[in-house]
């Protein structure tokens, strides 16, 4: 039974997986391209749960190969063999808030910038001079950043 | 059998079943050539002994030893966030990979925002590191996490630019859509369509962009401040143990190949090479083409030296992010006017 079934089971996998499930022409009604749409975005979401899954089984199998003798002086912080000194959450300097808002402001850019590339052929002149505007201004908001020192590591 | 493929549920198992024997086997291929070819640049020989032969079984022999070691969480990290970090991290780079094209229909979701959700997706593996720098209450980490973040937050701005400048040309966001944009004929020589990859009609700015924010992205010599070794002991990783380790480690060359997959697709053409059938070879093809990539990246770790903090954020600010918008600019213009 099971050899001469090999070739062509192996056939029906390549097919099914060489072929993709629909086109959008011959998804029919509504119904079925919102399940489509749904589908879409399940496979992404399955895709991202099985990474986080894949760590918790690896652990998982680990906790039973692996010995646990936790000891005080094991699980302190570790900083060069001393002691710790002071907390762990130290101060951090302000510049690494400043890069997230210059940072914020560019990224919203990109948010529209990429609707605006996909039509731009057929939007044409118009699209692009009002791009090129709405980039200047951000630009000068980056040249005023950088004279103001933001990126000066001097103190 | 066709039942099977019928159903979205067997045949979402399926899938999900070979991008991880693709993934894990390539991350553990990318782990061995690291070894090899760092020891080749030294003049040094590397692995040697394990599985009998040139040391293959490396990679699989250090996994087995992890296993083993204790699992230690210091007794002041946040517990909750300390062991959630490394999911975050792998999670990133399984969401990328579903959009990556390895022929025309295999694919495993063709999404049409496909390389905006890849860029979106592919920062949350920052997000990872951040989590472990802090969650770790330790000074080090710290560093090593604000680093990592205030990183991503530069280098994010001229990949993403430079992505605009192939969404352009190709005039869509679907990576089956990038690459069959750079099947078709860039110029004809008499009768003969001549196809070009993206890098070669005009993106070669925007690859050497992409490129060097890649590496950021990746945490890659010459930006590999978030760990840098002689100042901050293992960064972020410093309190991370056994298999946790592990996971980041294995999330790092998983990301090597999944970023390196995405250059090749939308700057190299993907799984297409003029003259091969794409839908025999392609699979071959985006792989030859994703190793020339990791060559490189694994050859400029063993090379260059480290940059500095203040170095890092001026070059992103003061030329990569003006260099991505004025290639974007010329893209746009030349687009609109031919």
């Amino acid at each position: 039974m099971w050899p001469p079934q090999c070739p062509a089971a192996l056939g029906a996998v390549a097919r099914g997986i060489y072929t993709r499930r629909s086109t959008p022409a011959d998804a029919g009604d509504g119904a079925a391209q919102v399940a489509e749409y749904f589908q879409d975005y399940i496979t992404v979401a399955v895709f991202a749960a099985f990474g986080a899954v894949l760590v918790a089984v690896a652990v998982g199998a680990a906790s039973l190969l692996r010995p646990s003798n936790p000891t005080a002086t094991k699980s302190q912080t570790y900083e060069c063999g001393i002691d710790p000194v002071g907390g762990g959450w130290s101060q951090t300097h302000v510049r690494y808030y400043i890069f997230a808002l210059l940072f914020l402001v560019f990224d919203v850019e990109a948010v529209f910038i990429f609707p605006w590339a996909v039509q731009l052929e057929t939007l044409g002149v118009f699209a692009l001079v009002e791009m090129m505007v709405f980039v200047v201004i951000l630009l000068a908001g980056l040249v005023y950043a950088i004279r103001k020192g933001v990126l000066e590591w001097e103190s | 059998m066709n039942v099977l493929f019928d159903n979205f549920w067997a045949l979402l198992g399926i899938k999900l079943l070979l991008i991880v024997l693709v993934v894990m086997t390539t991350a553990l291929v990318v782990i061995y050539a690291e070894l090899k070819l760092g020891a080749h640049f030294q003049h040094r020989i590397g692995p040697y002994f394990a599985g009998g032969r040139w040391g293959w079984a490396q990679p699989l022999a250090d996994a087995l030893k992890f296993l083993q070691k204790e699992d230690i969480i210091p007794a002041a990290a946040d517990r909750v966030v300390f062991k959630a970090a490394p999911m975050v991290s792998l999670m990133a780079y399984f969401a990328v990979v579903v959009i990556i094209p390895f022929s025309p229909r295999l694919v495993v979701q063709d999404l049409d925002v496909g390389i905006f959700y890849a860029l979106a997706a592919g920062s949350l593996g920052t997000l990872g590191v951040l989590m472990a720098g802090w969650s770790s209450a330790n000074k080090y980490s710290l560093m090593g996490g604000l680093r990592a973040a205030a990183q991503l937050i530069a280098y994010e701005l001229p990949l993403v630019l430079a992505v605009v400048g192939v969404v352009i040309q190709a005039g869509t966001m679907s990576m089956v859509g990038i690459v069959e944009a750079q099947a078709e004929p860039a110029f004809h020589l008499g009768s003969v369509g001549i196809p070009l990859p993206f890098v070669l009609q005009g993106q070669l700015i925007g690859f050497i962009i992409f490129m060097i924010a890649m590496l950021a992205e990746l945490s890659r010599t010459p930006f590999d401040l978030p760990m840098a070794e002689s100042e901050l002991v293992m960064g972020y990783l410093t309190e991370y143990s056994g298999l946790r380790f592990t996971m980041f480690f294995l999330a790092e060359y998983a990301g090597i190949f999944v970023m390196s997959a995405l250059v090749s697709t939308l700057f190299l053409g993907g799984y297409f090479l003029p003259g091969l059938p794409s839908n025999v070879f392609g699979p071959v093809i985006l792989m030859g083409k994703t190793s020339v990539i990791i060559f490189l990246i694994i050859w400029f770790r063993w090379t260059w030296p480290r940059v500095r903090e203040d170095q890092l954020q001026g070059f992103a600010w003061r030329w990569l992010v003006p260099l991505a918008l004025a290639n974007l600019a010329v893209t746009a213009t030349l687009k609109v006017v031919f």
